[in-house]
């Protein structure tokens, strides 16, 4: 896998000597965009291989090459390890003349990335990973976060579920930087929205089992059990939780990062109430609707996430930077990503702030009963929109050093 | 204290899985002397095949149980013939290296065909539900699967160690030249064997499938666990790997109570000291 991989991308290099055209700024002639993704283990279908097929209709989309500025698109995946995520990092900026890595699903290979993408002057278009702190204190000039956070998903489901009345909450947590940053911004809105939280328990990535913590959360009778965790893990704790009778018994359950993947992993049986904030639903309207008929059949009918999206609309914005700059530098293209406007089909209009948060509304969904589903992919039920400035956390809170 | 029990039951259910998948791994190596990596694999297609059944055929749970595990120890039996039969007479690192390998290669066509997040399969309708049980809350499957396993468990131990078609077996690995001069075809038990092996994984599967997510990931999740639970009990003990089973799923159960942080580790702590004071196993023979 991994040699093969290495194949296509010294194929890619040779090819991109071979090319030779001459475009004074654009270093070596060429853009090149790394995908870096989870690509055999619990984010593949949220993010994975669908991140890569957003990226391609990006740059299609962008029309750039038929304005002769050559685009060419590699790949790999980081298998959820922050040391393996660094070294493909380092090789492709020092090297493989990466210019822009994207995606990155995984808190705590993200933020290795991003400090080597500060090194190295490059651009970090962060959509897959969660934590906050991406835009807070471990923020970079290099580093744009699109698509979702860990206080913003805190801030929606959090926010709303304790003012409705669920006003006491237990966590269970995955237990590294993605999770503990969730939990950490949850329970900050919790106690803003004048909530408490009775307990936690963090269990380790990638967990099979969760009846233990689940025996834990109904005993400690609080009222709502707070899901920090993603991917395999929600499924997993969702599924098993419906087993041991939680939301039965009087308590219920926020998914406090869900993908539609997971939902249709559950199936609506399973799923159908979940309330959880998202960024993105491809049934919104007729673009995204129109965007997602394009996508799903490049990616085995998967119909894109939030995470797609932001790929999607993030490199957009990317080469818009890079084409109004009419160069590839890496710290002038981002500055450059703040100063322009952002406007695609998926996210609408918005801005990207000065912390490198890209700043678009939220939506509070419900998951539809199987009786109101049309069929596969139809499944969310759109509650509230939370305005874009009031959806991601306050410029002034996040303690990023070029607040100024 | 009333936490605490509950807790144990949990941990007991967990290691009715870890009993059935290491006793699959034990009765393999016992007799056939081959490391099969591929029982994690094997485990998840057992969970697929009942996914299979149900979505495609709609044929149900009960069916699964015996339908899933006969197509799985087919192919297991394909395996053997063509494949792991050249290697017999070669150390035990070909084997290990060759069911690695294959493990590998079915594991991602799996997740090419059906990606990683899984697929649904509800619990069958007679076992859904629960029973308060004053200290937790059981639900039915729950206790199904304990039960199954235990019947699934100690039955296979007896039919080796007990009956006369055991000690044939138990004979082979022994001596397979003198069995085979007593007119008993040696090739032929030894395939049926590890159809067998091959089978307990596919039916645990199969009683993962309404708990777990039918995920191509699943094996691969659970596999290193279970070898270190058949280290633990000792290569190819057959009551050391049952025991060891339920004993290991208790200690991660209360692991995930006491400092949850630490419960996908303290399997492989466990492993580690017992290698140290005793590295045949806890119920294993120095050969």
């Amino acid at each position: 896998m991994n040699a093969l991989k290495r194949n296509l991308l010294a194929l890619a290099i040779a090819g991109t000597f071979a090319a030779g055209a001459a475009h004074a700024q654009i270093s070596d002639n060429v853009i090149k965009i790394g995908v870096l993704s989870d690509m055999s283990s619990l984010y593949t279908d949220l993010a994975g291989a669908g991140s890569v097929v957003a990226a391609k209709m990006a740059v299609e989309d962008s029309g750039i090459e038929k304005r002769g500025i050559k685009v060419e698109i590699v790949s790999a995946d980081h298998q959820n390890k922050a040391d393996v995520g660094s070294a493909i990092a380092r090789q492709w900026y020092d090297t493989d003349k990466v210019d822009v890595i994207v995606d990155v699903p995984n808190s705590g290979v993200a933020l290795a990335v991003s400090q080597i993408t500060k090194d190295k002057g490059k651009v970090f278009l962060a959509v897959g990973p969660g934590s906050s702190d991406l835009t807070g204190k471990s923020c970079s000039p290099n580093t744009v976060h699109w698509a979702y956070d860990t206080w913003m998903l805190a801030n929606g489901t959090g926010t709303a579920i304790t003012k409705q009345g669920g006003d006491t909450w237990f966590f269970i947590t995955a237990d590294y930087a993605f999770g503990q940053a969730l939990e950490r911004d949850t329970t900050a809105a919790i106690q803003k929205a004048g909530g408490k939280v009775l307990g936690g328990v963090r269990a380790p990535i990638n967990n099979q089992d969760f009846s233990s913590f689940l025996l834990q959360a109904q005993a400690s009778k609080a009222k709502v059990i707070g899901l920090a965790n993603a991917g395999g893990d929600t499924t997993n704790s969702i599924k098993q939780a419906a087993e041991f009778g939680i939301v039965k018994g009087g308590q219920s359950l926020a998914g406090l990062l869900v993908f539609l993947t997971d939902i249709h992993a559950l199936g609506l049986n399973t799923a159908q109430g979940l309330i959880f904030t998202e960024t993105f639903y491809w049934d919104m309207n007729d673009q995204t609707r129109a965007f997602s008929n394009r996508f799903a059949p490049k990616d085995k009918g998967i119909h894109p996430t939030m995470v797609h999206a932001g790929v999607y609309a993030s490199v957009l914005h990317y080469l818009k930077a890079v084409e109004a700059l009419k160069s590839d530098d890496g710290t002038k293209v981002v500055a450059k990503m703040k100063e322009m406007p952002t406007d695609d089909p998926l996210f609408g209009k918005g801005t990207i702030r000065v912390d490198g948060r890209k700043i678009h509304p939220a939506y509070l969904v419900e998951v539809k009963k199987p009786a109101e589903s049309k069929g596969a992919w139809d499944y969310y039920k759109i509650r509230a929109t939370i305005p874009a400035d009031q959806a991601f956390r306050p410029l002034a809170d996040g303690g990023c050093p070029l607040v100024k | 204290m009333q936490a605490l029990f509950g807790q144990l039951l949990i941990g007991l259910i967990n290691g009715a899985f870890y009993a059935m998948l290491s006793l699959g791994l034990a009765v393999i190596f016992g007799l056939l002397n081959i490391i099969n990596f591929t029982h994690g694999a094997q485990y998840m297609m057992g969970a697929f095949v009942a996914w299979f059944l149900l979505t495609k055929l709609s044929i149900g749970y009960w069916w699964a149980l015996l339908l899933a595990p006969i197509v799985v120890g087919a192919l297991g039996v394909v395996i053997e013939r063509t494949m792991l039969a050249r290697l017999y007479k070669l150390d035990h690192l070909y084997g290990l290296l060759l069911t690695f390998g294959l493990a590998l290669v079915i594991q991602g066509l799996f997740r090419n065909e059906f990606g990683s997040s899984g697929l649904p399969y509800q619990i069958p309708s007679e076992l859904t539900g629960g029973i308060n049980l004053g200290f937790m809350f059981l639900p039915v499957y729950r206790a199904w699967v304990i039960v199954a396993s235990l019947i699934v468990c100690l039955s296979t131990w007896y039919v080796i160690e007990r009956t006369k078609l055991g000690s044939y077996l138990r004979a082979a690995t022994e001596n397979p030249a003198l069995v085979q001069a007593f007119g008993i075809n040696v090739p032929r038990m030894v395939t049926l064997t590890f159809g067998f092996g091959v089978a307990l994984a596919a039916l645990a599967g199969v009683m993962a499938a309404p708990i777990y997510q039918v995920n191509p990931l699943m094996g691969a999740d659970i596999i290193i666990v279970v070898f270190a639970v058949v280290v633990i009990g000792g290569m190819g003990s057959i009551m050391g790997s049952i025991l060891t089973g339920f004993g290991l799923g208790v200690v991660e159960g209360l692991t995930k109570y006491f400092y949850p942080e630490a419960s996908n580790t303290v399997i492989f702590v466990v492993m580690v000291i017992v290698l140290m004071f005793r590295p045949a196993g806890l119920f294993g023979k120095e050969r």
